[in-house]
């Protein structure tokens, strides 16, 4: 089914600079497999070398995260949105300390 | 209830305290009881930047009776695009001394403690333990794990923001039966990963208007009216202007907060975020570099240098030193624009990204290239102090 994808300001620069991403999927897992294989840089932001998600990014289909369904595994319905949220601090990546 | 003229307590509103707060009072939702609520209460302001401006002064303005403030930093001119509790005259001044003047000039009547220091493992408990909510309004993912760790060690609630150019979150950890951060974002993410402000840039009204909203939960929570942010994500595009709402779950086996707590004491907060206090933790290593000095004395030489910009075309507009534009992220796709027989110096700003350019193209089989060193900052500093910093 046709979903979409929302992409977060840090990772625009990497998904073609849009703020959504439509993609085929009946499942997460799909979903964003398909969202990485049209943008590839996405890819190391989104999974680690070992690919599996990001403990810094959630994802959510409509509200819910999908740590709480069945994960990569949650079924979509046509119009879902997944949502993709990372961690954001604002002013510095680093400490001062 | 007023009290004879000049004499309040906590516990009741003077007559001067009728006047400045009446519009609470005639709503029903605050009214003598909730703005009572408000003089009793005890909020500590982690940050009086960005997010602490809005924060500070609207908690001041509501009569908030005891407010902390948070910070060690020092006013700076690039601060004043966003963090409006502060003046032209102000900088150069502590944050919280030149906040505290600020909010004791908007209201007189309230409490106003500083804490010109930075929050650390050592030194949080002691000061939370004076205060009922704190306000997270923080830069940094280590002190966000900090306050977010002892806020639930120590049964407090804390109104979370966060903003990065345009993109606001929020939301309220540490309730009883509420989420805390780790139960959203176990881990952070590693350094480098996700650009600063002074990287990635932010809209000045864009931790004015998620501060607000942190203010307000904290309100809501005083005065225990309203459905306050617990267990709710709310997520903030200026740019779209939309609002939309995730639902944040109570991780059962969060190590801070869930049912079998692992972690019961604090950590080293930039060891768990990956940070051992460098001031640029670089991931690139042995980059051949050339100083702003060095470049000028080889250009007035008559050297053949091609010299490679690999900043946005927005930042070279600002300034430039005539070199040839290829953005960082085209590079791959831009190679074949370079001639590897020629010698080639890459720079952008402050030399991270021309640090990666360099990399890249040793990657690529180019010998003659290297970075200049500090970026076109070091330029304005060393050689042209006529180039514009940003």
């Amino acid at each position: 089914m046709a979903v979409k994808v929302m992409i977060p300001t840090p990772l625009r620069a990497y998904a073609g600079k849009q703020e959504s991403v439509e993609v085929q999927a009946a499942t997460v897992g799909e979903a964003l497999s398909a969202l990485t294989t049209k943008h590839t840089d996405l890819k190391k932001h989104l999974f680690s070398d070992d690919g599996r998600l990001r403990s810094f990014v959630n994802v959510y289909v409509n509200d819910e995260d999908i740590r709480y369904l069945q994960k990569e595994q949650t079924a979509l319905k046509a119009g879902d949105t997944i949502s993709i949220v990372p961690s954001i601090a604002g002013g510095v990546n680093r400490a001062r300390i | 209830m007023a009290t004879k003229v000049g004499v309040a307590t906590a516990a009741q509103l003077s007559k001067e305290e009728i006047m400045r707060y009446s519009r609470h009072l005639i709503m029903p939702e605050v009214g003598m009881e909730g703005q009572l609520k408000i003089k009793q209460a005890k909020v500590l302001c982690i940050g009086t930047g960005g997010l602490g401006a809005p924060l500070g002064l609207y908690l001041a303005a509501a009569g908030v009776g005891r407010l902390g403030l948070v910070d060690f930093d020092v006013v700076d001119s690039t601060n004043l695009q966003r963090q409006v509790l502060f003046g032209s005259t102000d900088v150069g001044k502590p944050k919280t001394q030149a906040a505290a003047n600020r909010l004791r000039d908007l209201n007189p009547d309230i409490r106003i403690d500083t804490y010109d220091t930075q929050l650390t493992s050592a030194n949080a408990f002691e000061l939370f333990k004076d205060y009922d909510i704190i306000v997270d309004g923080t830069d940094n993912f280590p002190t966000r794990y900090l306050v977010n760790d002892a806020s639930v060690m120590m049964g407090k609630r804390n109104v979370y923001g966060s903003i990065f150019r345009f993109e606001g979150q929020i939301t309220v950890f540490g309730a009883p039966d509420g989420p805390c951060y780790r139960c959203l974002y176990p881990e952070p993410p590693p350094p480098g990963l996700v650009p600063s402000c002074a990287e990635g840039g932010v809209l000045g009204v864009l931790p004015g208007i998620v501060g607000t909203i942190q203010a307000a939960e904290a309100l809501k929570l005083i005065i225990g009216k309203g459905d306050p942010l617990i267990g709710r994500l709310l997520l903030f595009d200026a740019l779209a202007m939309k609002f939309r709402e995730l639902k944040l779950r109570k991780n059962p086996d969060c190590p801070v907060c869930g049912t079998h707590p692992t972690l019961t004491q604090l950590i080293d907060y930039a060891e768990f975020c990956g940070i051992r206090g460098e001031e640029a933790p670089s991931t690139v290593t042995n980059i051949p570099e050339i100083t702003a000095r060095e470049l000028k004395a080889r250009l007035d030489h008559g050297d053949d240098i091609y010299v490679l910009d690999v900043r946005e075309p927005h930042e070279y507009q600002i300034c430039n030193l005539q070199g040839h534009l290829i953005p960082l992220g085209e590079l791959p796709q831009r190679v074949h624009e370079l001639d590897s027989s020629r010698e080639i110096v890459a720079h952008c700003k402050s030399g991270k990204r021309s640090a990666q350019a360099v990399e890249f193209l040793r990657g690529a089989g180019f010998k003659k290239v290297q970075n200049l060193k500090g970026g076109i900052l070091a330029w304005s500093d060393e050689v042209d102090p006529s180039v514009p910093k940003y």
